[in-house]
């Protein structure tokens, strides 16, 4: 097992015809079970036409009903991305992976709305996506720097959680699944929805939790495994030196009217148990020592 | 980004929100003559800066005469106005708004932002206007009311009236404030805005409902369908770094430390900032060079971090994945080439092609120090600038 996907899944790329969806869908194939995992791509102007032997649908539904796709991936550019997450959300996929990367927040605000009640999970938008280690790839982090094994990484940026799994691998541990969540204000799945999922999966032994500033997602999710995680967790939150007011980055990276602060988070974690770490270089042996 | 109050006001009032009759001024005969177009006995002159705190700093006046006015005029325009948000440095004053006075009974707070918990627009309201509304949700959060408006259904009016009775408005002017709130709402929604701020919002002697104030920040995510906004930037008030930065597509702040930092990815960044503080020294700036950072743009990311004085040393920090670890070492021999330079660089390389990354680095010649790991990296570059 692992969470969210494995190499069963099967995947459907929202803007496959594109230079980045292009670029990633062909990396995407390569690795593990990419080739029998990528078996659509949507493009309402190129249906019945392929990419590289991928064959293109009009719609989602028609990629969903005639291959059996439960996933997608999106790479369409960002005024139409929240269009397309729609569109797979009616179409009834299991799991929308929206990889890109400045879509308006009023678009996110609208699509959440819409989502509400429905089956399908959202990761994103603006994140590297998940990878199953061995298994499957649906993003856009190196495949060839993870390997299989049973430590859990969800974070909400994409570089740092590729820091965490080089560190887990110099230590010779592998991951169950590794998990963006994005760094988007207004995004589908957060810390705590994630965590759920790896306290359920009987092969995560324990976790890796990476934020940063902005919000109180970190802090929710602190609270929850207090109560509920039957599993270590350890935790790095990046932005103690961001001064108030200033966007690092990410849309959602913001200290806003004095809240979202990594003090603060990472004061909350520590109460609730969690074994948090202020350098970044020690994520890995942090999460060995619990082990 | 940010407008001046003067252009958040005309943005309110085309969604039918009542504001104090201005006009903006560009120097202190400009303020003369719409004193004068204004009429009246009372003006207020206020000088338009994108920083809050500018009544405090001296730099908002009321104005009884038309003398008066030009000497407030006078004195505002080209002060260095500093506040609590403009940092010690302030911020020199080239705006005015020259606006008739208003007659002020009760001052209100009415704000508006993305709530990320609940995922919707959330109006926020307070009884305390004029007041740092930080400082009213610290210490009497009681006073702060709050409505998470349905993105479908918008601000109902039984909404806006329950939230106007509860920061006192009365009965007689509710269908006004009834008709800001759906104005502010507007506006924000159909201009895309990230926070709106009316701080005060007035009611007058004979019961009107004022917006005295106008803060509005705008979703850059979604400015390439709002020309209208894009055309209200003002870059004599952005730093002149992050204007040259965003020409290169890289996401660059300035901070005050002396260790400049390059590094690929936001959290990453973040990350390496916090590291430089951990071992004892302070970054001097955010750099974030983006996924598809080519020789052109690292190049222009140090001349860029070069340009600031007070950096005493670099440290580049690069996670490679897609973008391999030999296509930043060549970006970065040629840029320390092109820029010839003078303080030292410590390059921690990780991931895709490290080590031919290394190689090209070691075989540069260039007096790069190499590092294994972010901390080992940090003290490599905190020791080597304390030392140079």
């Amino acid at each position: 097992m692992s969470i969210l996907i494995d190499k069963n899944t099967r995947v459907m790329t929202q803007g496959i015809t594109g230079k980045t969806g292009a670029f990633h869908t062909r990396l995407c194939r390569e690795y593990a079970n990419g080739k029998a995992a990528y078996v659509a791509g949507v493009n309402p102007s190129k249906a019945g036409e392929n990419f590289e032997g991928i064959p293109i649908f009009g719609s989602v539904k028609d990629a969903k009903e005639q291959t059996g796709a439960t996933v997608s991936v999106i790479y369409v550019p960002p005024p139409f991305a929240a269009g397309a997450i729609d569109e797979a959300v009616d179409a009834g996929l299991d799991l929308v992976i929206c990889i890109t990367e400045g879509v308006p927040v009023r678009d996110m605000i609208a699509t959440r709305q819409r989502m509400l009640g429905k089956k399908t999970l959202l990761i994103g938008p603006n994140c590297p996506g998940v990878i199953t280690p061995d298994e499957i790839k649906i993003g856009i982090m190196p495949g060839h720097i993870h390997k299989k094994g049973r430590i859990g990484v969800v974070s909400r940026s994409g570089t740092l959680t590729y820091e965490a799994v080089g560190q887990l691998m110099e230590l010779g541990l592998g991951q169950s699944t590794c998990v963006g969540i994005g760094g988007d204000p207004v995004n589908g799945m957060k810390h705590v929805d994630v965590m759920k999922l790896f306290n359920a999966d009987p092969q995560t032994d324990a976790v890796i939790m990476v934020g940063e500033i902005g919000g109180d997602d970190e802090e929710t999710c602190a609270r929850w495994i207090k109560s509920n995680m039957r599993k270590p967790v350890v935790g790095f939150i990046a932005g103690v030196t961001a001064p108030a007011g200033k966007r690092m980055g990410h849309a959602g990276a913001i200290i806003s009217g004095g809240k979202g602060t990594a003090q603060e988070k990472l004061a909350v974690m520590e109460d609730c148990g969690i074994k948090v770490t202020r350098n970044p270089a020690d994520m890995g042996k942090l999460l060995q020592s619990v082990l | 980004m940010n407008v001046h109050e003067y252009q958040g006001k005309e943005i309110l009032r085309k969604f039918g929100v009542t504001t104090p009759r201005g006009i903006p001024c560009f120097s202190v005969a400009e303020a003369d003559a719409a004193a004068r177009e204004l009429g009246g006995k009372v003006w207020v002159v206020k000088a338009q800066i994108h920083a809050g705190g500018r009544g405090k700093g001296g730099g908002v006046k009321v104005a009884k005469t038309l003398d008066e006015v030009h000497q407030y005029a006078s004195a505002i325009l080209g002060m260095t106005l500093v506040t609590h948000q403009t940092g010690p440095e302030g911020r020199l004053v080239k705006r005015l708004l020259v606006e008739e006075g208003a007659d002020i009974k009760k001052e209100l707070y009415v704000g508006m932002v993305v709530d990320r918990a609940t995922q919707r627009v959330t109006l926020m309201a307070s009884s305390e206007g004029g007041m740092e509304i930080e400082e009213v949700a610290a210490h009497s959060p009681e006073k702060i009311h709050k409505v998470a408006i349905d993105p479908v259904a918008g601000l109902t009016d039984a909404e806006a009236d329950a939230v106007a009775s509860k920061i006192g408005v009365p009965p007689g002017s509710l269908p006004e404030a009834r008709k800001f709130m759906h104005g502010l709402y507007q506006a924000f929604v159909q201009c895309d805005a990230s926070l709106a701020e009316i701080n005060p919002l007035i009611l007058t002697g004979d019961g009107r409902v004022l917006a005295l104030d106008a803060k509005f920040n705008f979703d850059s995510n979604a400015l390439f369908r709002h020309p209208e906004i894009v055309a209200l930037r003002d870059l004599d008030e952005e730093d002149p770094a992050e204007i040259e930065a965003s020409k290169f597509d890289l996401s660059y702040i300035s901070l005050n430390g002396n260790i400049g930092c390059l590094v690929n990815g936001a959290g990453l960044a973040m990350a390496t900032m916090d590291t430089i503080k951990l071992f004892g020294a302070e970054p001097a700036n955010f750099l974030d060079v983006g996924g598809g950072a080519t020789t052109q743009k690292v190049t222009e990311a140090f001349k860029l971090m070069l340009k600031n004085p007070a950096v005493k040393g670099i440290f580049v920090n690069i996670f490679g994945g897609i973008m391999r670890c030999d296509t930043i070492a060549e970006g970065v021999i040629a840029a320390a080439k092109e820029v010839k330079l003078g303080v030292p660089l410590v390059v921690r390389m990780k991931g895709t092609n490290e080590d031919l990354g290394k190689k090209l680095l070691k075989d540069s010649g260039l007096p790069i120090i190499a590092a294994d790991n972010m901390a080992d990296a940090a003290q490599k570059i905190v020791a080597a600038v304390a030392a140079h």
